[in-house]
């Protein structure tokens, strides 16, 4: 789960790690009341959306005084930003940051992530702040350190400070960074999170070593014992049809297509939808409806799917292992009874009670075309789409 | 022979009482699979399927000699049981679980740093040994015993592997699911390494997916040390960057873990990769014929 940059400092905040000054506002009026009770000489108004790169989309600016303030936030707020982030339909802009200025000495690049390959947490840093880690991978390599951290002992003091002699934080201010990274880190195991990227990190004029910008992601399989990062999120930064399917345990993405598509199983459903494009077709969702589906699940996804406009036809890919076809069977008729199915419906049953499946789908009075394996069903779903 | 479970193994079931850990254990049984215990804290001395429940798995392993658990425990708790599955010195730990947070299976690989019991999972379908023993909850009636191990990320695209091949008259040794998650216990090439000591095995299918290095890894090591050939498939060719595809581990992030590239590392290291889902079947059997072992892999 992603959450927005106020959130993640206010999180760092109550960690003790350095953040400046800051107050969420929803409009401009909130946004000019914001910088009065900061009462700094420059302020930055700072667009809050699930995306990187709003600097570059005009989304973030530094203000040297209340009507500038004023001036900024009536032009950011309701702003549509495109950002690489952001595709090209872009993101508007409903909440700002009103932020104090600081005195920014040197830019650095802070980062804890899962590594994949040594099953643990690697801290990353960088002297080239600013830029995106993956840039720097890709251009100086060299100038990447990492640590990685035992999680019974945690971060330890010395692997901070090996990262801040590395990346060159100036000598007097190692120990506020290694404080830094070391809360940092704290709030990474203790939410649950993904990745903690602080881009940039900063040295200030006056001694101090903080986040400039914070981007904070959860793992969602840990969030049932984190109430309070669920109650950050913001619903109107994701996609309707998402939010209707993680109601129901449903593992959805809208892609672009048409042919809408309801597998078991991650790797089928992926692999269902690029057969789909390797026969011609376009699929219009990623959608796994799980191990434990219920003949309810079943029908609320088949809602989801037809909820896009875009569908002009449906592929059911069932192998049942957890998943029993009749389930399968039993909520696409009762989806197809209560949504009256007007698109081809194309259904590849195998595994699990398969026979029962199959007698269900056959005596129903619903139009269902029958498949005999997954090559099968594609090519007879892109075909009926294409008429 | 067949890899890591075959007709002899015993097995308890870890939260056997749930009503997902019932259905399968009745599944498993049927398959013939020698389920001697279950463990449910607080239900000791039930039985169930005709299966007797312990309270810990120490005294279900004391009781019974059983080498290998499944755990079917839901998410908050599945790391607890892992780490009491490896802390009972099982051989073997198959966790089918979905959803365990990733910090918790971290804390779990370090645990089992020098510890005996091998992990497989989470979040993975389990191991079967066709017509020996089935522990997980891939359907059974799909596999027939033969000459190819399947290795496979993902449940449902090992079942249609095994099915393609099944339908193609090539059986199987063992096909082992290792899982969706970013941290697993066992990964390709632990596998692979099993299936290139395992007499029975002549040929593997490996099935990958989107995120990660896992496969390009494997791809690697087969080029240095695998005797039999090895076809693949990778899922996910299609799937947007940046989105997690279902499986915890299913992402392309930083333009790291695309389909291409890791079928441009396995063509590289030898190894054919199927163009769609349902000819991994088809592809393993050219390379089969190439090989000129189609014959003994025929198995009617």
């Amino acid at each position: 789960m992603n959450i927005h940059e106020y959130q993640g400092k206010e999180i760092l905040r109550n960690y003790g790690v350095a953040v400046p000054n800051g107050k969420v506002a929803f409009s401009v009026e909130e946004a000019v009341e914001a910088a009065k009770e900061l009462g700094t000489d420059v302020c930055v108004v700072k667009a809050q959306i699930h995306a990187g790169g709003r600097g570059k989309a005009g989304g973030v600016k530094v203000a040297k005084n209340l009507d500038e303030v004023r001036t900024y936030a009536e032009e950011i707020l309701g702003k549509t930003l495109v950002t690489h982030q952001t595709g090209p339909e872009g993101k508007e802009v409903k909440r700002l940051l009103i932020e104090e200025g600081c005195d920014i000495q040197k830019e650095y690049y802070i980062g804890f992530v899962l590594d994949r390959a040594t099953s643990r947490v690697v801290l990353m840093a960088s002297e080239e702040g600013g830029t995106e880690i993956e840039e720097v991978a890709e251009k100086t390599p060299e100038k990447i350190f990492k640590e990685y951290i035992d999680p019974v002992l945690g971060l330890m003091p010395y692997q901070a400070r090996r990262i801040a002699f590395n990346i060159n934080i100036p000598k007097e201010l190692v120990n506020k960074a290694v404080k830094f990274m070391t809360g940092l880190y704290t709030v990474f195991v203790e939410k649950d999170a993904s990745v903690a990227e602080i881009n940039p990190l900063v040295v200030t004029g006056d001694g101090n070593v903080m986040a400039l910008d914070a981007k904070i992601n959860f793992d969602s399989n840990a969030l049932y014992r984190h109430k309070d990062i669920m109650e950050y999120r913001d619903l109107e930064e994701e996609d309707p049809k998402e939010i209707e399917a993680s109601k129901y345990d449903l593992s959805y993405i809208s892609l672009d297509g048409n042919i809408g598509c309801m597998v078991n199983g991650a790797g089928l459903a992926m692999s269902t939808m690029d057969i789909i494009k390797h026969y011609g077709g376009d699929p219009a969702n990623f959608l796994d409806v799980g191990g434990g589906a219920t003949a309810e699940k079943v029908t609320e996804a088949f809602k989801i799917i037809l909820s896009d406009k875009n569908v002009k036809g449906i592929f059911v890919n069932i192998f049942g292992g957890i998943m029993k076809c009749d389930v399968i069977a039993s909520g696409v008729v009762e989806a197809a009874k209560q949504v009256g199915l007007s698109v081809p419906l194309v259904v590849r049953l195998e595994g699990t009670n398969v026979d029962l499946g199959k007698k269900i789908l056959s005596e129903s009075d619903i139009d269902v075309v029958p498949a005999d394996s997954m090559a099968d069903g594609a090519q007879k779903i892109v075909e009926l789409v294409g008429k | 022979m067949s890899v890591f479970v075959n007709k002899d193994t015993k097995v308890i079931v870890q939260g056997i009482t749930g009503s997902t850990a019932l259905f399968h254990t009745k599944q498993m049984l049927e398959y013939g699979t020698k389920i001697v215990g279950g463990v449910t804290p607080g239900k000791g001395g039930m039985e169930v399927e005709g299966v007797p429940v312990f309270n810990t798995v120490k005294e279900a392993v004391e009781q019974t000699g059983a080498t290998v658990s499944v755990i079917y425990v839901p998410a908050p708790f599945a790391a607890d049981s892992i780490v009491e599955a490896v802390d009972a010195e099982l051989d073997l730990a198959i966790c089918i679980t979905e959803h365990i947070p990733v910090l918790d299976m971290v804390k779990v690989k370090r645990y089992m740093e020098g510890k005996k019991t091998r992990l497989i999972g989470p979040n993975c379908p389990g191991v079967i040994t066709a017509d020996e023993c089935k522990v997980g909850i891939m359907p059974g009636y799909i596999h027939k015993k033969g000459h190819v191990g399947v290795v496979s990320r993902s449940g449902t695209l090992t079942y249609e592997a095994v099915h393609q091949l099944t339908q193609a008259g090539i059986g199987q040794t063992t096909a082992v699911g290792i899982g969706g998650d970013p941290v697993n216990g066992t990964d390709f090439i632990d596998v692979l390494k099993a299936f290139n000591e395992d007499p029975e095995t002549k040929a593997v299918i490996m099935i990958g997916e989107i995120g990660g290095t896992a496969e390009e890894e494997a791809a690697e090591w087969v080029k240095a040390n695998m005797t039999k050939p090895v076809v693949g498939f990778i899922g996910g060719r299609t799937a947007p960057p940046g989105k997690r595809m279902g499986h915890a581990g299913a992402i392309i992030s930083g333009g790291k873990g695309t389909a291409d590239e890791k079928i441009r590392v396995m063509n590289e290291c030898g190894i054919k990769v199927a163009e769609t889902p349902s000819v991994m079947g088809e592809t393993l059997i050219e390379v089969l014929k190439e090989n000129g072992i189609y014959e003994e892999c025929k198995t009617h």
